[in-house]
C-alpha cells in the first residue's frame, strides 16, 4: 500500500496544527504548484474541512493564463479565504542580482511587503528538501528577520518534533509541513487523494511543465507523460533535476543561494 | 520496491571524511543528476582546490570555501533495495545542535572514524548523542585506510576501541567496515585490498538496518495538541504516540483525572467510518461529555496511566553558550505538554572521552550531565526507557530550546514520603451531616466588578441558613498565607496557586468556599480548576470595564490611569474572560439583590439538599 504517505500525511498534519496552536497570526503561501496544492489539501485533512488561516498568493502577474484560471475555480469550490499580493516591478530589485535572479526575487519583495502590511508571524511555504541543496538545510520552524534573512549558519536545533515557537519582536517564522516530502511523494499522493493539478503539468506536444513559475523565467521540459500515471513512471528513471526549466537556479553558483538568503521561500 | 525510505544519518568527527563517503555513495549508486559532478569540478578548478566527493554535498559558499560542512543536510538516493535519506551532520563542535537535529530524524547512523587517527573527541560525543537521541542501530565505518595502507591490524585496533566504547552505552555495532571513500573501496564494490575484510559493504550494511518500528501493544499515549470547533463538534485534535485507542474506550486524562469515553474518530474526506487510530496517527476524537481538556494533557487507559512527578531525573545534553546552573528555571515541553522546572542538581557531568562522571553546579554547551528537576505543577510522563515519546523532552529558556533530556528516574509523591492519608469521615458522611455537599465557587472578574461584595453578601446568606462557609478573599490572603507573593506573572499564578489547593482543603472539610480574585488569566483558572476538580464552579462576575472604572471602590483605576500601578488589570493587562463559566452574573444588569439572588439559586441547585438526594452525585471524581 501506501504507508509511506500515511507517514508524511500524519507528519504534515501535526507541523499545521502545531503552526496553528502555537503562532498568533498565520497564513500560507500559495503558489499554486503541485505542491502547495498538496498542502493546502492537507491543510483540509488537519482542520477538518475548514482551512483557518488565509492563503496567500504573491502575484507578479507574469503566471501563465492556466494558473490564474485554476486559483479562481479552486479558490471558489474550497471557500479559500484568498488574498492576493502583488508584487514590485522588476526596476526596484537590487540590480546586482544576475537578470533572471532579479525576476524571481520580486517574490521575495511581495512577501515582505505582506509581512510588514499585515503582521504575520507565521507564513507557511510549501517547499521541499529534495528539491534544491540550500532548502535541504531548512528546519521545519525556520525564524526570520523582519527583512526575510535567513541565518543559514545558525539554525534553531529541532529534534524529536519539538519546534522553535517563540521568537522575539520583530522576527516571523516560515514553516515547511512538507520538507520531508519528495517530488515522487507529491505526484504519488496527488494520486491517492486526487488532488486537483494546473494542466501545464501534463505534457502537450512532447513538453511539460515539471516545476511551475512564471512565464518569463521558467520553461517546459522535454516530456511525453500527459497522466499522473506517466508522471510518476517518468520520474522513477529520470535524472534531470527537478528545477532544470528555472533559469535562475542556473545563473551563477549560488545564484539560489543569495536569493534565500534574503528572504526567497 | 517498497516505498518506505529509510533514513539514515552519517556522524564523526570533523575531517574523518563524512561527506566524502556520501558523495561516493551518491555517484556509485547512480543518484547524482545529471552534471552535478562536473558543476563540482569547475567550482573546485575556480577556488584552485582539488576535486572533493564532499563538494557534492556542500551547498553553502562559505561550506565550499572552507571545505567544511556547517549544517546538516539531507539528500535521497536508493540502491536496489529501498529508498534513503541521507542525513549529513556536521562533525565540527561549534555546530553540535546542527548534528542533533539531523541524528535527531534519523532510523540508523554510520559512524565515521578515520583509520589513522582512531576515536577522537567527536567521534566519542557524536556516539554519545546516538545514543540519547535514541538511534539504536549503528555500523562504524573505519574511513581512509588507503592512508594506512588497508592494514588489518590497524583496522582491528580501531575497531576494538570504538566497540568497547559503544559497549559501554549498551550499543552494538551491526558491523565495522574498512573503507576508502576516495576511492570507492567497500562502499558500493568490494575492496581487492581489504580482501581480508569478509563482512559487509556500505551499501549492504544499509539495506540489513530495519526501520523503526513502533508496536501498537504498548500502553495508550495520546498527548493533545489542539481542540477544534468547526461546527457543533468539539474535536480533540493530536497524534497518537503509542498504543492504540478505539471508538468506545473510556479514556483518561492526564494530570487532570477527567475521563470520557471515545464517541468518533474524526478525519475529513474519508468514505469509512474510522473505529480505531495506533501510534503515528495525527487524528481527532469526540467525547460523550464535556470535559476540561486542553492542549498537553495526554489521554491513557486507566490501567496503563503515565506516573504524575514533581521531581524527576534526566540525562540532558546542552546546546547554547550560556549554561544550564542549579537553582535556574526552565521550561521543559514534552509532548505538547509545558511545565517550569528549577534545576535542584547536577547529579553527575559526563565526560565523554572515558564516561567517568563528576558531580558539578552547571552544564555547559555541548557537555553531557544527569540532572534532577523539580516542578511546581504535577508532569504525566514516563521513563524514556519506557516510552519515548512522553520520556523525553526539550528544554527552553526564553526563546530558545537550549538542550533536550530522556527521563531515566522519577520520584512520585509516594517516594517523596508523602502518603496520602485516606480519611475515615468520607466526602458523603460530611455532606450529610452538613445537609449541603462542600465546593469553590471562584468569582473572577474585573477590578470593581462587584466580587467582595458578593461573596460577603453570599458567605452571610449561607451562614444565616446554617452552611459552613467561608470566603478567601484576594485582597486578604495576600496579608497572610501569600505575603511573601509579589505582582510578577509567576507569582501572579503561584498566589492563585495557593488560593486553589487552600480552598480544595475547606471543600474537602465539607464547606462551600467562596474565592474572590480578579485571576485574570485563563490558563492559571485552568489550574485551578484542575485543583478544585468536579468542585470547582467559575463564576464570571461580568461589568463592563467603564463600569468599574467609574465605581472605582478602591481607587486604584486612577491610580492605574496616573500610571502607579504596573499591570493593572483593564488598563494594562488583560482580563480574559471566561468561555465557558458555570455561572455568569451581570452586575450591569442586576442590582445587588438580583445578583445575590442568583448566585444563590446556582449554589443552593448544585451544592444543596437537593443535590444530596442520589448518593452518587457524591463520587467525586478527582
Amino acid at each position: 500500500m501506501s504507508a509511506d504517505l500515511d507517514q508524511l500525511e500524519n507528519q504534515s498534519i501535526y507541523i499545521l496544527r502545531e503552526a496553528y496552536n502555537r503562532i498568533d497570526k498565520l497564513a500560507m503561501l500559495w503558489s499554486i504548484g503541485k505542491d502547495s496544492n498538496a498542502l493546502l489539501w492537507l491543510c483540509r485533512k488537519a482542520f477538518f474541512g475548514r482551512i483557518p488561516f488565509p492563503v496567500v498568493q504573491l502575484d507578479t502577474a507574469m503566471e501563465l493564463p492556466e494558473v490564474y484560471e485554476f486559483r479562481d475555480r479552486i479558490t471558489k469550490e474550497w471557500d479559500l479565504d484568498l488574498k492576493v499580493e502583488q508584487c514590485p516591478p522588476e526596476e526596484e530589485m537590487d540590480q546586482t542580482l544576475p537578470p533572471l535572479t532579479r525576476a524571481a526575487a520580486r517574490k521575495t519583495e511581495g512577501l515582505k511587503n505582506l509581512l510588514r502590511d499585515h503582521a504575520y508571524q507565521g507564513v507557511m511555504v510549501g517547499i521541499r528538501r529534495d528539491e534544491q541543496a540550500t532548502r535541504a538545510k531548512e528546519r521545519v520552524f525556520s525564524p526570520r528577520s523582519l527583512e526575510g534573512d535567513w541565518d543559514v549558519k545558525d539554525q534553531p536545533a529541532e529534534f524529536w518534533d519539538h519546534y522553535k515557537t517563540r521568537f522575539p519582536e520583530g522576527v516571523h517564522v516560515r514553516i515547511h509541513p512538507l520538507l520531508a516530502w519528495t517530488e515522487l511523494d507529491i505526484w504519488r499522493y496527488s494520486q491517492r487523494e486526487g488532488i486537483p493539478i494546473v494542466p501545464l503539468y501534463f505534457a502537450r506536444d512532447g513538453k511539460r511543465y515539471r516545476s511551475l513559475g512564471e512565464k518569463n523565467i521558467t520553461f517546459p521540459v522535454d516530456s511525453t507523460a500527459s497522466t499522473i500515471d506517466e508522471i510518476i513512471a517518468e520520474l522513477q528513471v529520470t535524472r534531470v533535476p527537478e528545477r532544470a526549466g528555472r533559469a535562475m537556479d542556473n545563473e551563477s553558483e549560488d545564484s539560489f543561494e543569495r536569493l534565500r538568503s534574503v528572504g526567497y521561500m | 520496491m517498497p516505498h518506505s525510505q529509510l533514513r539514515i544519518v552519517i556522524v564523526g568527527h570533523v575531517d574523518h571524511g563524512k561527506s566524502t563517503l556520501i558523495g561516493r555513495l551518491l555517484n556509485d549508486t547512480g543518484s547524482l543528476p545529471d552534471g552535478k559532478v562536473e558543476q563540482v569540478r569547475e567550482m573546485s578548478r575556480k577556488r584552485g582546490m582539488p576535486f572533493e566527493w564532499a563538494f557534492v554535498m556542500d551547498a553553502l559558499q562559505a561550506e565550499r570555501d572552507q571545505g567544511i560542512t556547517i549544517d546538516t543536510t539531507q539528500i535521497h538516493f536508493k540502491t536496489k533495495q529501498r529508498p534513503y535519506v541521507i542525513i549529513d551532520a556536521p562533525g565540527h563542535t561549534e555546530f553540535l545542535k546542527n548534528m542533533v537535529t539531523g541524528a535527531s530524524q534519523a532510523d540508523a547512523a554510520l559512524l565515521v572514524i578515520d583509520a589513522d587517527e582512531g576515536a577522537l573527541e567527536q567521534s566519542r560525543r557524536h556516539a554519545f548523542l546516538l545514543h540519547l537521541l535514541g538511534v539504536r542501530q549503528v555500523a562504524v565505518v573505519v574511513n581512509k585506510m588507503d592512508k594506512v595502507e588497508f592494514s588489518s591490524r590497524r583496522y582491528e585496533a580501531v575497531a576494538q576501541e570504538i566497540k568497547d566504547y559503544l559497549a559501554e552505552l549498551g550499543l552494538q555495532p551491526k558491523a565495522v567496515i574498512p573503507v576508502s571513500a576516495r576511492n570507492g573501496d567497500n562502499i558500493v564494490s568490494r575492496s581487492e585490498q581489504a580482501d581480508w575484510y569478509l563482512g559487509p559493504t556500505v551499501i549492504e550494511q544499509l539495506d540489513a538496518f530495519r526501520p523503526q518500528q513502533t508496536s501498537p501493544d504498548q500502553p495508550l499515549r495520546f498527548p493533545l495538541q489542539d481542540v477544534y470547533k468547526p461546527d457543533d463538534r468539539r474535536i480533540l485534535a493530536g497524534r497518537v504516540e503509542s498504543g492504540r485507542l478505539r471508538v468506545g474506550d473510556t479514556l483518561h486524562f492526564s494530570p487532570t483525572g477527567a475521563s470520557a469515553k471515545v464517541v468518533s474518530i474524526e478525519a475529513w474526506n474519508h468514505p469509512e467510518t474510522v473505529l480505531s487510530a495506533q501510534a503515528g496517527q495525527s487524528i481527532g476524537i469526540t467525547l460523550d461529555k464535556r470535559i476540561f481538556a486542553e492542549r498537553g494533557h495526554i489521554a491513557h487507559h486507566q490501567a496503563d496511566a503515565p506516573t504524575l512527578a514533581h521531581r524527576l531525573s534526566v540525562r540532558l545534553f546542552w546546546l547554547v553558550s550560556d549554561p544550564l546552573v542549579v537553582g535556574k528555571t526552565y521550561t521543559l515541553k514534552i509532548a505538547t505538554a509545558e511545565h517550569r522546572v528549577t534545576v535542584e542538581q547536577v547529579t553527575a557531568a559526563i565526560n565523554v572521552e572515558d564516561l567517568s562522571s563528576t558531580p558539578a553546579k552547571s552544564v555547559h554547551r555541548n557537555e553531557v550531565a544527569e540532572v534532577v528537576l523539580r516542578s511546581r505543577s504535577p508532569i504525566a510522563l514516563d521513563l524514556a526507557s519506557d516510552l519515548p515519546c512522553t520520556g523525553r523532552g526539550a528544554l527552553i529558556d526564553g526563546n530558545d530550546v537550549v538542550g533536550g533530556c530522556l527521563v531515566v528516574e522519577i520520584e512520585d509523591a509516594a517516594a517523596a514520603n508523602i502518603t496520602e492519608v485516606s480519611h475515615t469521615v468520607s466526602l458523603e458522611e460530611r455532606a450529610q451531616s452538613n445537609g449541603h455537599k462542600g465546593g469553590i465557587v471562584w468569582l473572577t472578574g474585573l477590578s470593581g466588578a462587584g466580587k467582595s461584595t458578593l461573596a460577603m453578601a453570599l458567605e452571610r446568606a449561607l451562614f444565616d441558613r446554617g452552611w459552613q462557609t467561608f470566603v478567601l478573599d484576594g485582597d486578604n490572603v495576600r496579608n497572610g498565607l501569600n505575603a511573601g507573593l509579589g505582582f510578577s506573572s509567576d507569582d501572579r499564578a503561584e498566589n492563585i496557586r495557593r488560593v486553589a489547593e487552600t480552598a480544595k482543603l475547606f471543600a474537602d472539610a465539607g464547606m462551600v468556599v467562596i474565592a474572590s480574585l480578579i485571576s485574570p488569566l485563563k490558563s492559571d483558572r485552568a489550574r485551578a480548576r484542575v485543583i478544585g476538580g468536579e468542585r470547582f464552579h467559575e463564576v464570571h462576575v461580568a461589568a463592563d470595564l467603564a463600569t468599574c472604572e467609574e465605581r472605582d471602590p478602591k481607587g486604584l483605576y486612577k491610580k492605574a490611569r496616573a500610571g502607579e500601578i504596573a499591570e493593572f488589570t483593564g488598563i494594562s493587562a488583560p482580563y480574559e474572560a471566561p468561555d465557558q463559566p458555570e455561572l455568569v452574573i451581570d452586575t450591569d444588569a442586576l442590582s445587588r439583590s438580583e445578583a445575590l439572588a442568583q448566585l444563590l439559586d446556582y449554589v443552593d441547585e448544585t451544592l444543596g439538599k437537593n443535590s444530596l438526594k442520589s448518593g452518587k452525585e457524591l463520587t467525586y471524581v478527582i
